[in-house]
């Protein structure tokens, strides 16, 4: 086998282990799509052409809350903001890959092949990592998008889907993400504060109330990091 | 599949990808200011608590903290689990065996 091959299975076999964390995510996807009164078609059409799980998720509830499509489209930009940061971690190795490879490439960005992108490059560095990241995105991304069709053309097959409460997978996922940073003062004023305007925002039409609750979690972040900042410029002085 | 699906998920995937693409296509030309790199930080437990506390406490749009609330109990159990183990699986099915207990028991 070339290096390049053996690279590639590589990047599939490290990512094994989260091909098969986010099946039960994909199936519960595509199920959840259809019982929101959506098509079958629009749950594969999110998972082949977005590819972005949260914000899949997040737009469930935004296309059946009646969001206006600015709102869909910016809240979608919002939560995926975090992804400016992976690429600009992997931005020193990727930039050796040929244009074309790169703008592919960037699709794949998603928070699991990041995760084992990165572990990657810390132990080979750029050694072979176009065919690893290839071997570990694509093979991601085909389970993502099979799992999701089975969910949205078998999921309601299954009588009483529509009532077993699917939809908490997403909120008991996010609650575990959240619950371990929670270990400073800034994130839990982050945090207090986008929760607290997420439920005095509920009311707003177009479902404008989560990304407005975002909004004000961060310009609270940025006010702490400024804040202590000064106090720390102060000490010093 | 009707026009404003497509419109919507076509938006998602530009608002998707040029963020992902930000700095792997467009490399050094692109600097953030360290002070919105900073602001970055944040939003992953912003997004994600502004998701989760409606869902939580206003289950279908009506306000409940009860203690009868499975997405409330479900979602602290989910919390305090992560905490405690550091390890999101083992969060998501003990909060999510709880949660069935409960939709199922009351």
């Amino acid at each position: 086998m070339s290096n390049s091959t053996t690279a590639a299975f590589a990047g599939l076999r490290d990512t094994i282990p989260l091909t098969v964390g986010t099946t039960p995510f994909a199936i519960i996807f595509g199920t959840l799509v259809v019982s929101a009164g959506l098509p079958p078609e629009a749950a594969l059409a999110l998972s082949t052409i977005v590819f972005a799980g949260s914000a899949q998720f997040i737009s469930i509830t935004l296309i059946g809350g009646g969001a206006a499509l600015p709102v869909i489209w910016l809240t979608t930009f919002v939560v995926n903001l975090r992804h400016a940061l992976y690429s600009a971690t992997v931005q020193p190795v990727t930039k050796s890959w040929p244009l074309p490879w790169r703008v592919l490439g960037a699709f794949w960005l998603t928070d699991e092949c990041f995760a084992v992108f990165e572990r990657r490059m810390q132990t080979a560095g750029a050694a072979d990592s176009l065919p690893y990241y290839l071997g570990s995105a694509v093979s991601f991304y085909l389970n993502w998008v099979a799992w999701t069709a089975v969910g949205a053309y078998l999921g309601n097959l299954i009588p009483g889907v529509a009532t077993l409460g699917l939809d908490f997978a997403m909120v008991a996922t996010f609650a575990a993400i959240i619950a371990p940073q929670l270990k400073a003062l800034t994130p839990v004023v982050v945090a207090a504060t986008a929760g607290a305007v997420a439920l005095l925002a509920q009311g707003l039409p177009y479902k404008l109330g989560l990304m407005l609750a975002a909004l004000a979690g961060v310009v609270v972040g940025v006010l702490l990091d400024g804040w202590r900042r000064r106090l720390a410029a102060e000490e010093a002085a | 599949m009707n026009d404003f699906l497509w419109a919507a998920i076509l938006g998602m995937f530009v608002a998707t990808y040029v963020v992902r693409a930000s700095f792997i296509v467009f490399g050094q030309k692109l600097r953030f200011p360290p002070a919105v790199v900073q602001a970055l930080g944040h939003v992953p437990v912003a997004v994600l608590t502004a998701i989760v506390v409606p869902e939580a406490l206003m289950p279908g749009g009506q306000f409940d903290v009860s203690p009868g609330n499975p997405y409330l109990v479900g979602t602290l159990v989910a919390g305090l689990v992560a905490w405690k183990t550091r390890n999101i699986l083992t969060a998501v099915l003990v909060s999510f065996a709880v949660f069935g207990a409960m939709r199922w028991l009351l």
